[in-house]
């Protein structure tokens, strides 16, 4: 299954990057050799394993439905790029 | 006069005789933080409050109320939260991040009365195998300052290996703690999955990502496993199982205990002063009364290929969260909220990270999920059951570290696929969820250090730290 520019570019899309021509030549490139080798996991037989998920069994954590202290609104937004006093701010989504 | 080479044990004895300070030491490593600033190892260093902190730990000392850890000084990979501190991942799209909480590492090193002397330098989000995927620049090995420290904690193990700190905390997704211990000359554990809560721990792949010590010996790793593992609400990935008493378990006594050689890390191939360093401990475990035992994990060729799809698709999930929206770098050049989060991540990532962010996205999308993600799943069973197997017959496995002694800054950089392989050794315990400890075993002809691995059962880190312990011990 070799990989094209095309591809590389449908991949970006969805994990919303984007490369310069060349950047995208390399990773063609480079995607290739890493496909090829992952490939010999096609060698192993694996009919009838279960894939595994947790590597220790654990199973979901559930605990009692408590109010605890959460992280108050000013210290969730100390880090944000461009906030209000109580939202994050982000470019206009709707009527651009 | 202080002596930074001295082991932790004497200056824990001066200190609590009065001979010594926690101050004067902590001014000590200070000092030779700034003279060892080529190393490129820290990326925040707490001058003042670090020596506040000392004084405060020097009263408890004098009131006879200081925790287990007082004197020691620790140094914490970048990628570990600590309330009010830059926690940046060695990357730009955390250049200016600071955490709002500490860590349950963090917390529980606290209450120990450990102190923190900064934060380290590191592969970029914890993804690379040499120190050299920083945004600030690469770590240098202070055996060889040509050549690279391993990675990704690199930072926290220079920082050990060149007396700037006590102990560190790194984390080993694919070996990132074992592998630098190697390259560097020190110990560095990898704790069970689960063993180590991971709350306040910026995640890559959360089936694998565990927090672990790095020290001059395995009795000092101990010493702060001792304190940092055990089950932690906040983590629900953590294990409620009892944590046993380390140090008590390491009693200098290998007799009849089964250590387990698998053949397929001993191949002919193998690196032959590797090889001979490793022999020449092996017999000596062997001559104190252990039993060598070779053995088979027939999947071992596959670790690789399975590690990177699932170890990839983990990150490209979990770093979807770097929007630009809340946190972390936002581009001037975008116009709406598409390009907000396109340019962010682009501008914002490095090389590897965006290289691995494709892959994972890759290995998941649709069409490739089943021939890829899911069947890596089921190759990770196998793996394991080849170590639950093997852990049948044997208490522990002993393997090297590394393909080769620490190599050249820049020699693998432009080929990905090479430097991938160079975790060939460590992947395995991260995939399978168990506990692996690295110890120095002796150098090349370079003077370059030589690690040896030991592998454990699933919270059998006591039998580990008993047999490094032990290799540590004899000559």
């Amino acid at each position: 299954m070799a990989i094209t520019k095309n591809d590389v570019e449908h991949i970006a899309k969805l994990a919303k990057l984007e490369f310069s021509d060349e950047e995208k030549e390399k990773f063609t490139h480079q995607f290739n050799d890493i496909l090829k080798y992952i490939e010999q996991l096609n060698t192993v037989d694996t009919s009838n394993v279960e894939p595994l998920t947790q590597v220790i069994e654990l199973h979901n954590a559930f605990r009692a439905d408590e109010v605890k202290p959460s992280t108050p609104t000013s210290e969730a937004l100390k880090n944000a790029p461009d906030k209000t006093d109580e939202y994050f701010k982000v470019p206009k989504v709707i009527g651009s | 006069m202080v002596n930074l080479h001295e082991p932790y044990d004497l200056f824990r004895e001066k200190l609590l005789n009065g001979t010594e300070t926690v101050e004067q030491r902590t001014q000590a490593f200070l000092s030779e933080i700034i003279k060892r600033k080529e190393l490129n190892a820290f990326l925040t260093v707490f001058e003042e409050e670090a020596m506040q902190r000392a004084k405060e730990i020097d009263t408890k000392i004098q009131n006879g109320t200081a925790g287990s850890l007082a004197g020691m000084i620790v140094a914490v990979k970048d990628v570990v939260c600590m309330k009010g501190k830059r926690t940046t991942c060695a990357s730009k799209m955390l250049a200016d991040y600071e955490a709002i909480y500490d860590a349950t590492v963090v917390q529980r090193l606290n209450n120990a009365d450990a102190l923190f002397i900064g934060k380290t330098n590191m592969d970029e989000f914890a993804m690379g195998s040499s120190g050299e995927n920083s945004a600030f620049g690469a770590v240098k090995n202070p055996v060889d300052e040509t050549r690279v420290p391993g990675g990704s904690s690199s930072g926290s193990a220079v920082a050990v290996a060149a007396h700037l700190s006590t102990s560190s905390l790194g984390t080993d997704t694919g070996g990132s703690i074992r592998q630098p211990a190697g390259f560097c000359g020190i110990a560095g554990l990898k704790p069970t999955y689960g063993r180590v809560s991971r709350y306040g721990l910026v995640a890559y792949a959360s089936s694998f990502d565990q927090i672990g010590p790095f020290a001059h010996s395995a009795r000092d790793i101990a010493r702060v496993l001792q304190v940092i593992a055990g089950y932690d609400e906040c983590d629900s990935t953590s294990a409620n199982i009892p944590v046993p008493n380390y140090l008590e378990a390491m009693n200098r006594n290998v007799k009849g205990l089964r250590i387990g050689m698998p053949k397929e890390y001993f191949p002919d191939a193998l690196n032959s002063e590797i090889r001979s360093v490793l022999q020449k401990k092996i017999d000596l475990l062997k001559a104190h009364g252990a039993e060598i035992v070779e053995v088979s994990l027939p999947h071992s060729e596959y670790t690789i290929a399975t590690y990177y799809i699932l170890a990839t698709a983990e990150a490209s999930s979990n770093l979807a969260r770097y929007d630009g929206a809340r946190y972390g770098y936002r581009s001037r050049q975008a116009n709406d909220l598409e390009q907000m989060y396109t340019k962010s991540r682009s501008e914002g990532f490095g090389e590897e990270v965006k290289r691995r962010i494709m892959l994972g996205t890759y290995v998941l999308s649709s069409g490739y999920y089943d021939a890829y993600y899911r069947k890596a799943q089921k190759v990770r069973r196998l793996i394991q059951k080849d170590f639950l197997d093997v852990f049948q017959h044997v208490d522990c496995l002993v393997t090297p570290i590394a393909p080769t002694t620490a190599f050249k800054i820049g020699e693998k950089v432009s080929d990905p696929l090479q430097m991938y392989l160079n975790d060939i050794y460590t992947v395995s315990a991260n995939l399978a969820g168990i506990p692996g400890i690295c110890v120095n075993a002796g150098a090349d002809a370079n003077g370059l250090p030589i690690g040896i691995q030991f592998l454990g059962k699933q919270f059998d880190e006591a039998t580990i730290l008993r047999v490094a312990d032990f290799v540590e011990s004899i000559h």
